[in-house]
């Protein structure tokens, strides 16, 4: 018997350590991919891209002044020179050269003279082994014009730049504005009720038939894919309550494009998607304050609601502050609902108000990715490495809040 | 005396001590009840949006061209009518429509059609020769459920186009997340020490953190590319179900990892103590202690971790494919139900068409099988958990 077991042994060790590689590994994949999935953009995001301008911008010089240093004057003045005057006219009619920024005409002549074609791009493996003669040569046979470059596809023009149909002029400035105020509007309406149920769920509900319904009903709503909630947008919000969300009733859109898919809707749907997150994290900050501190309080008499809001609220506040701010994470990368719901697919105005039209950052990103071509992957991953940013700098907040509190509580 | 004093004042203190109505406190209840009842109003409005559209989708009327024509001119009352031969054959039954005015057909023979005039509240009228005769034709519930061709452009809704989609993505999600997440549960609960684990554990949380969107990028620019080499460029498509699965199980390996692991390490030190006492090795103690104790949380953490792979949109909208398409080849484009719908509802779509309506109908499928999932999945935690002292 003992020997049987003796015999069996170093075979039982051997698997053991086998399976002991395979766990680890395994565990492994995930940060693999993670580092992966990063580096994969980093990579698309910088790089060599050749150009091939229609006009040679050399030829544009002004007393030997380069375009980026001129003048708004001078700027004006190229413009006008090589463009046709039809063309000239018709932008001065849109709007009046003296009252244009400098940046503005020099997109126009970007636009309008120089036309860079994008004939070549380079992801940042590649630049960081070719030389730019190397890439060059690699293009010139069939663009004998054509100029390399490197370049970051995120930089502060690409941050301040609304959106455009030139790659090299595109920006996200539309897009992340549209995301922020789509979230305000989601959290000004999720907080407050998610908050609220939370409290009717912990402190008051009774342990009867509804109250269970609620519950269970909370946790189904959270299993249900995004973009059903999308479709519930699309048919309560912007048709049913058309009227509403397009600010009809407080008259503040121009009828001929007044439609239900604005701001306020969207916001309204990922309100909607991030309710049961807010009401399961904020029971578990409220469940987490000491039973004691709600008996003292009556003990003095408080009522009920004072209670809960002079004692278990602030005590509970870093726990539910902590769970909207993840909440929040949520809803600033979903993408699904809101196309469903009806973001705009080009748009280049800021928006004013809930009831503008509006696009967001991932919509943006999705939007870029299923172009066809490579330049748009390229500031697809710029607009991946923002949104990615704000996205840490958000769950670090939560983070931190999250290991003070529990000190506290400590 | 001194007994009515005492009695006036303990009345007074009963008083005091009944329930006074506090109308601020029973409004701050009710409005606090209300913010919690409005998840059931979601849930209503969810079941009713996507039902009442749905059920347009399957009532929705519409005259398909069937290229006959009338063969000879009728009056208001005849009730025997002759077509052409050409075009698409009619049976009992099928209301067609000539002009405004709508025909049940009601028996076919040598010499014509048998019909009723003007049903369906039409007023019966003359009508002459050679005008097109339209036939009705209904989704039915049959043909949405049984048939698997879908293409809205020539009436074809056959759900398991997209299904079948949607199924292969799942499938191979599931056999990334599955095995992996287990095994990373397994790691960080039996082999990883307190310090391993809590760098690892923010790390997977990031990996769970990031958008969907960006996933789909992922698969687009790296797994395709990657499929592609390995399989050459001949047999992969650039868009694939195979490459958009993977990704959705890397996205839900986060969610298995550690619900599996919460069930793990619930499990009590005695169990695993107990198995070391008898001589089990450390595998032996984990495999065959540890994970059938937990085994109850770990069927629900793959029931949820399917359930969040079927109802995946981005990375499939992105990666798998634009057009539906049966095909069980993982290699080939095709287009989940998700995907089908964010393509549909992004364009231009008009909100009283047979197209609209069908998006709701996918809708409400995916919305009652996640939803299957989920419950299922709590029944099990609840009825198979092994509660430990």
């Amino acid at each position: 018997m003992t020997d049987l077991f003796a015999a069996n042994l170093p075979s039982r060790h051997r698997t053991g350590k086998i399976w002991n590689i395979l766990f680890r590994a395994s565990t492994f994949v995930g940060i693999i991919v993670l580092v992966i999935l990063l580096l994969t953009i980093i990579n698309n995001a910088f790089g060599y891209v050749a150009f091939e301008y229609k006009i040679n911008p050399d030829s544009l010089v002004i007393e030997g002044v380069p375009l980026e240093e001129m003048s708004k004057e001078q700027l004006t003045q190229v413009l006008q020179e090589n463009v046709s005057k039809g063309l000239f006219r018709n932008l001065e009619n849109q709007q009046p050269f003296e009252n244009r920024e400098r940046d503005e005409i020099y997109g126009l002549i970007l636009e309008r003279v120089l036309e860079p074609q994008i004939v070549g791009i380079w992801n940042m493996v590649d630049t960081i082994q070719l030389s730019r003669q190397e890439a060059l040569a690699e293009v010139i046979d069939q663009h004998p014009n054509a100029t390399i470059e490197f370049m970051s596809w995120l930089d502060l023009q690409f941050l301040t730049s609304p959106q455009s149909s030139t790659v090299v002029r595109a920006g996200i400035r539309t897009a992340v504005l549209g995301s922020l105020w789509t979230i305000m509007v989601a959290v000004l309406f999720a907080f407050p009720i998610g908050v609220g149920g939370a409290i009717y769920l912990e402190e008051y509900a009774e342990d009867n038939k509804l109250n269970r319904f609620i519950r269970t009903n909370i946790y189904n709503l959270s299993g249900v894919p995004s973009i059903i909630y999308g479709m519930l947008g699309l048919a309560i919000f912007v048709r049913v309550l058309n009227k509403l969300t397009s600010g009809a009733v407080f008259g503040v859109v121009d009828p001929i494009n007044s439609n239900g898919r604005t701001i306020l809707s969207a916001g309204l749907t990922l309100g909607l998607l991030i309710l049961p997150m807010i009401i399961i994290n904020a029971q578990e900050a409220i469940k987490a304050v000491p039973n004691s501190l709600r008996l003292a309080s009556y003990g003095l008499g408080g009522t009920r609601w004072q209670t809960i809001w002079h004692h278990v609220l602030p005590n509970a506040l870093p726990g539910v502050l902590t769970g909207a701010i993840l909440a929040v994470s949520r809803a600033f990368g979903e993408t699904a609902p809101l196309v469903v719901v009806g973001a705009s697919t080009f748009i280049t105005i800021d928006p004013q108000s809930p009831f503008s039209k509006f696009t967001t950052l991932p919509i943006q990103i999705y939007q870029w990715t299923s172009r066809p071509q490579d330049e748009f992957r390229s500031i697809a991953a710029a607009a991946i490495i923002v949104l990615l940013i704000l996205l840490l700098t958000l769950n670090t907040t939560a983070i931190l809040l999250r290991n003070r509190f529990s000190r506290r509580m400590n | 005396m001194e007994n009515t004093m005492e009695y006036e004042d303990s009345q007074a203190i009963q008083a005091s001590l009944r329930k006074k109505s506090r109308p601020v406190e029973t409004m701050i209840q009710a409005f606090l009840f209300l913010c919690g009842a409005l998840s059931i109003l979601t849930t209503l409005g969810i079941i009713y949006s996507l039902g009442s559209e749905a059920m347009l989708f399957f009532t929705r009327v519409q005259w398909e061209e069937i290229n006959k024509t009338l063969a000879a001119e009728i009056g208001a009352n005849d009730t025997l009518i002759m077509l052409s031969q050409s075009g698409k054959s009619l049976y009992e039954d099928d209301i067609i429509r000539l002009q405004d005015e709508y025909i049940r057909v009601l028996a076919i023979g040598e010499d014509g059609l048998t019909v009723e005039r003007g049903v369906q509240n039409t007023i019966p009228a003359a009508h002459p020769a050679d005008i097109d005769v339209f036939l009705e034709v209904k989704v039915t519930l049959r043909e949405f459920f049984l048939q698997k061709d879908w293409n809205p452009q020539i009436g074809k809704f056959g759900i398991w186009a997209l299904v079948n989609a949607t199924l292969m993505t799942s499938l191979f999600a599931t056999l990334v997340a599955i095995p992996l997440g287990l095994s990373t549960a397994i790691y960080l609960s039996e082999y990883a020490s307190t310090k391993v684990r809590n760098t690892l554990k923010p790390i997977l949380e990031i990996l769970a953190g990031i958008p969907t969107v960006v996933f789909g990028y992922f698969a687009l620019t790296f797994m395709t590319p990657v499929l592609r080499a390995v399989f050459g460029r001949d047999v992969v498509e650039i868009y694939n179900t195979a490459s958009a699965g993977i990704v959705i199980g890397i996205l839900v390996l986060p969610l298995v990892a550690s619900m599996s692991e919460d069930a793990l390490s619930a499990v009590p030190r005695s169990l695993r103590e107990a198995a070391y006492s008898l001589g089990a090795t450390k595998l032996e103690t984990a495999l065959k202690v540890v994970v059938p104790a937990a085994f109850s949380g770990i069927m629900a953490a793959f029931i949820v971790a399917i359930s969040r792979a079927i109802g995946e949109t981005m990375i499939v909208a992105i990666a798998a494919g634009a057009g539906p398409a049966f095909t069980f080849n993982p290699f080939k484009s095709a287009e989940t139900m998700t995907g089908h719908i964010v393509r549909i509802s992004g364009g231009d779509i008009s909100y009283d068409s047979l197209d609209y309506n069908s998006l709701f109908a996918i809708g409400l499928m995916l919305f009652f099988i996640t939803l299957t999932l989920n419950i299922i999945s709590q029944v099990i935690v609840k009825r198979f958990r092994e509660v430990y002292e």
